[in-house]
């Protein structure tokens, strides 16, 4: 049972702190999460603190690599919207 | 200050009806305010207007965390040719961010003022931020230490932040009703959780309310950034406005929403439009009543350096910063030498343009009823016109009418990058700086291109190169009174520039 950070993490050093088993390492190209250490905050917190704070949507992963914040539940753009809006900037 | 009047037998009309910048004392638009508090903001380019003309500021990007979201804002930080809070190009740690400003003091000796402000929430990473003001107040003592906040974390370290001696804080207010503020904020991290929609906000509200109050108590000057957003907030930052005024805020400082679909934030993505020059003059004019106005802020990025609406930053970077060995003392000494000659300069400036200002109040009394005139400025600093037309990368507006010169704000004239492809349309450069400088009927530089000249005076704007360094407002009321002499104030607005205002 451990999350994992994957590519899009900006780096913003947000969880790290924030993290009860000092499981986040600031690693290049972006952090991870050792899984060795990582409890899920179970027995710490009611929610669990890296994804609570992460302002990216889909960087952390759960233990079946699902996204503890889907697209479009942080920055309220609903995915469609989104994606139509990159495909007019590629476009021009 | 002596002054002398040049119109006999008007020594108390002179200053009858004059607004805020007029009439002798003229450059000082912070007269009025108490002698304490205009000694901290008289050399700090960010709360003196006219300071912003002769000192610098940098900030150093040792916060990237943050803990709430904004609509108008999206964590990406490597984006070297934009220009908006909360883009970076690299995050220090708090050693290599003292280095980075001492550096920065050594070589540009009119810098005065530090500020962090994120690029994410300077709160929100207390460790770093106070570490970084803890070594500063040591190392570099002649140093102003500022920070800018979203406020939710505020009430925790406002006696943390007095004992650093951090005499100057920002708080971003762009609400005080939670029914406003879930338009703008969708979430914010709180006590161990992500707390969502109206509840958040509330929280959000209350703390930045709270803290307010405490920095008030003790006697740290406040400033207030909103952000005006069409349609979400523009009528609520009138009451905003009030409220922080009220509370004490020294200074409230109404910044345009930057949205674009490509800066991929909520508000560029779902096509939020920012407000136009006018709608941004129309609400600072409105809060002007109640509330010192802060009208020149760039929005700078959360690493800038050098002169507002400039960015050094390239010149400082960590590789650049490490070959460099500076003696701080030394240092010390010759920035102490360039502020006095800098003091000496603004006391001349003032002095004369306070002349100027009592024979512009004579003009509406010997002549005809002369209408207000909106006029840009291109200039590099040092308060005095001095900056080639085609050089200019953003204008300072002035309105002058027939007693008072006033600044109005700063355009941009590129207005934020939006990315590489995107630069090339149709649209000349040209023809989009005068599009920005719709409203304007003059404009004043130190030179100007033939090509340019022709195609400002067929916009109906008239360009001028014959105030080249001379003090800003002196030559905005030169102007002035050269139109009014020609009978060109006497009419409306011609009709061309007009339409496009």
């Amino acid at each position: 049972m451990a999350y994992q950070i994957v590519e899009g993490c900006v780096n913003c050093w947000a969880c790290e702190p924030l993290c009860p088993s000092q499981a986040i390492v600031a690693a290049k190209p972006h952090f991870l999460i050792d899984a060795a250490k990582c409890t899920e905050c179970e027995g710490d917190h009611v929610a669990p603190q890296c994804a609570g704070i992460c302002p990216v949507e889909g960087v952390i992963l759960d233990s079946l690599g699902v996204p503890l914040n889907p697209p479009g539940s942080l920055t309220g753009i609903p995915p469609a919207r989104l994606a139509a809006a990159m495909a007019e900037i590629q476009a021009r | 200050m002596e002054l002398k009047v040049i119109d006999p037998g008007t020594g108390s009309g002179a200053a009858a009806g004059c607004a805020s910048s007029g009439c002798g004392g003229k450059a000082d638009a912070l007269a009025h305010l108490p002698e304490h508090i205009r000694a901290k903001v008289h050399n700090h380019p960010c709360y003196s207007e006219e300071a912003h003309h002769h000192y610098a500021r940098m900030h150093v990007a040792v916060a990237p965390a943050c803990n709430i979201q904004c609509h108008y804002c999206n964590r990406k930080y490597d984006c070297a040719n934009e220009s908006r809070p909360g883009v970076v190009s690299e995050v220090l740690t708090p050693n290599q961010a003292v280095k980075k400003v001492i550096a920065v003091a050594a070589n540009i000796p009119q810098m005065t003022v530090l500020g962090i402000a994120g690029p994410g929430d300077p709160l929100a990473n207390p460790g770093r931020t106070l570490d970084t003001f803890r070594q500063l107040s040591e190392k570099a003592p002649d140093i102003k230490l500022c920070v800018s906040t979203n406020g939710l974390a505020l009430p925790e370290v406002v006696d943390e932040l007095c004992a650093h001696n951090i005499d100057h804080v920002t708080i971003t207010i762009n609400c005080v009703d939670p029914d406003v503020g879930v338009k703008i904020y969708p979430w914010i991290f709180w006590k161990g959780r992500r707390v969502k929609g109206r509840k958040g906000v509330a929280i959000l509200i209350e703390q930045q309310q709270k803290g307010l109050e405490m920095l008030v108590a003790r006697g740290v000057l406040v400033k207030v950034n909103s952000v005006l957003i069409p349609g979400v907030n523009d009528e609520h930052l009138k009451e905003v406005s009030r409220v922080v005024k009220a509370k004490g805020a020294f200074l409230h400082n109404v910044m345009p929403l930057i949205a674009e679909p490509e800066h991929g934030t909520f508000y560029g993505v779902m096509g939020q439009r920012g407000p136009t020059h006018e709608e941004l003059q129309t609400l600072q004019d409105a809060c002007a009543g109640d509330m010192n106005m802060m009208r020149h802020c760039r929005q700078c990025r959360a690493d800038a350096v050098g002169m507002l609406g400039e960015d050094r930053g390239h010149e400082f970077t960590l590789e650049k910063i490490e070959t460099m060995e500076i003696d701080y003392a030394q240092a010390m000494e010759h920035r102490r030498q360039v502020h006095a000659t800098i003091e000496a300069n603004r006391e001349a400036q003032r002095k004369k343009s306070g002349e100027t200002f009592i024979s512009i109040a004579s003009i509406k009394r010997t002549k005809k009823e002369t209408r207000p005139v909106l006029m840009a400025v291109a200039t590099t600093g040092g308060g005095v016109i001095n900056q080639h037309f085609g050089h200019a990368r953003e204008f300072l507006i002035y309105e002058a009418n027939a007693t008072d010169v006033r600044f109005i704000g700063v355009r941009k004239v590129e207005l934020y990058c939006a990315g590489g492809d995107t630069c090339g349309d149709a649209e000349t450069a040209l023809a989009k700086t005068i599009r920005t400088l719709s409203g304007c009927e003059a404009v004043l530089c130190s030179k100007i291109g033939y090509e340019p000249w022709g195609q400002l005076e067929a916009a109906g704007i008239t360009p001028n190169g014959e105030h080249a360094l001379e003090p800003i407002e002196e030559a905005v009321a030169a102007l002035y009174r050269e139109l009014a002499a020609a009978g060109r104030l006497e009419q409306p607005m011609p009709a061309v520039a007009r339409m496009r205002a």
